[in-house]
């Protein structure tokens, strides 16, 4: 099989899962338990994820490994476990994915603030370096470093990355959609910003994931288009703000809502469309037939 | 004298701690908070002004860029950190009574939930406008949130969520809260919430922003 980025560079346009955290919770993942943890004590869970977004049409699938550095994992006294619940997660989508599909996978933020003296750089390089090593060891193709939003932490991990590890080097950042229009991260980085120094840290391919519903991604793409022409852009969509009804909640963007901007997305420049928060296999299922239509 | 406290000002909006901080580059070498707190007190400037004119306005300024986003985080910690430079020489004045703060407020991310960036940014600006603030820290059950009020009668409670989980759970917090403590005003926030849900669960405020917490403290206290 070949790589992500040769697959991209001959033109194709991919489709990534959807969500893990919300389709965990609805599985029973409660609030106080580590997510990660499900690697280990419910198996079954993690690979029913993994094997719906195949089935759907999902050319690759993350992994549940979001919180799964050690920085992180310390807060519920797991962090010796880092290297045994990244390969675990790595290796049940692995097991998913088959070898025909591919495994990217997820690397969130450490929680904390650099620039606030909270962690050293030397310790969040070394977390991330443990984490890409496990999850590529387990089985992945790409890291997804996702959710970003401060530079530092976003290039010490993608440095970690690249040495540590054979995987493609993704990197995604939130942002949000400022009073005056403009798109900013939670630390006022902007997406021209991310993608120089992103890609100049190493990253294979840059992007964004979560944010304000599919909509928002088309001129957050446009604008890292524009600063790196040449790099290929994934998103990773929610299914727009979380609404509550009663005591449940919903997600407003429908599969076919969503699956209506592919068009958009792929012209704007992404190469690799995904769904974060609140999107099912129904998103994913909607959005592969938009770009399955569109490679015809 | 009032050149010098909006000089503080203007070092807290910055983010200017002292003389040796490297940041904002541009007031490279010059005195920060910190310096000139302590030329305040020694030119006899009353502590208490020095609060409210100096660092309270400083903090204020930040507090409403960040909600205007004509500013982000790093800025407001960096504002935070020259607050503090300056706010440490007036902890003495804070234990001896010869400055009163305008009141108490007790914080925490709530039960379920690890996340602690959006609490300390609250924390930071609370304490910014003239409040002592009680920090609860993260994942904190209702029964402590319960037992802080009933030890700071007079205390505002503000609760924090990140994650649409957790954030379900405020409801339960805010009910036993206000049986326990019912002249309690409890303020919620964190990204998920909206003011529809804290109206629904019963809080007392919400607010997108920290600043929007401010200035229902400044009105209530």
């Amino acid at each position: 099989m070949i790589s992500i980025c040769q697959e991209i560079a001959r033109g194709r346009i991919l489709v990534s899962d959807g969500a893990w955290g919300t389709f965990l919770q609805q599985k029973g993942l409660q609030s106080q338990e580590c997510p990660e943890t499900w690697c280990l004590t419910h198996r079954a869970d993690g690979l029913d994820i993994a094997k719906s977004y195949i089935e759907a049409g999902a050319d690759m699938v993350e992994t549940n490994s979001f919180g799964a550095n050690r920085i992180k994992l310390a807060q519920y006294g797991l962090e010796s476990s880092a290297v045994e619940l990244n390969m675990a997660a790595a290796a049940i989508s692995r097991e998913a994915a088959g070898s025909d599909h591919y495994v990217i996978a997820s690397m969130g933020p450490t929680g904390k603030i650099l620039m606030m003296g909270e962690v050293s750089e030397a310790a969040v390089y070394d977390a991330y370096a443990e984490q890409a090593a496990a999850l590529c060891k387990g089985g992945a193709d790409g890291l997804c470093i996702e959710t970003m939003s401060a530079l530092d932490e976003s290039e010490i991990a993608v440095r970690a990355a690249r040495q540590n590890s054979t995987c493609a080097v993704i990197c995604t950042f939130t942002f949000q959609k400022t009073i005056d229009g403009q798109y900013r991260t939670m630390m006022g980085v902007s997406p021209a910003e991310m993608a120089a120094a992103l890609g100049a840290a190493g990253a294979d391919i840059i992007g964004t994931n979560c944010g304000n519903g599919i909509e928002g991604m088309i001129p957050i793409v446009n604008e890292l288009r524009a600063a790196a022409p040449e790099r290929p852009i994934l998103v990773h969509a929610n299914a727009g703000l979380p609404v509550l009804k009663g005591t449940t909640v919903t997600y407003p963007e429908s599969p076919e809502m969503m699956a209506g901007n592919i068009a958009l997305l792929v012209a704007a420049g992404a190469a690799i469309i995904g769904g974060c928060c609140g999107t099912t296999p129904a998103h994913i299922r909607a959005m592969a037939q938009a770009v399955k239509k569109m490679r015809r | 004298m009032s050149e010098l406290l909006s000089k503080i000002a203007g070092c807290v909006e910055r983010g200017k701690i002292n003389a040796t901080s490297p940041y904002p580059p541009d007031l490279k070498g010059q005195e920060g908070a910190d310096e000139l707190t302590q030329k305040a007190l020694k030119e006899n400037i009353a502590p208490q002004q020095i609060l409210s004119e100096g660092l309270v306005i400083g903090m204020r300024n930040i507090g409403v860029k960040f909600r205007d986003n004509k500013v982000f985080v790093p800025d407001v910690l960096m504002a935070a950190k020259a607050m503090n430079a300056g706010m440490k020489h007036l902890k003495p004045f804070f234990l001896s009574g010869a400055v009163q703060r305008k009141g108490k407020f007790i914080i925490g991310t709530v039960a379920g939930d690890l996340h602690d960036i959006g609490k300390n940014l609250v924390s930071m600006i609370i304490e910014g406008a003239g409040f002592e603030v009680i920090d609860l820290g993260v994942d904190v059950p209702t029964e402590k949130f319960i037992k802080a009020v009933q030890e700071h009668p007079t205390a505002f409670l503000g609760l924090s969520a990140l994650l649409t989980t957790t954030m379900i759970n405020m409801e339960k917090t805010v009910k036993a809260v206000k049986a326990a403590a019912p002249a309690t005003k409890v303020l919620v926030g964190g990204a998920p919430l909206t003011q529809e849900f804290a109206t629904q669960i019963g809080a007392d405020s919400y607010s997108a922003d920290p600043q929007g917490a401010v200035d229902f403290l400044n009105k209530a206290a």
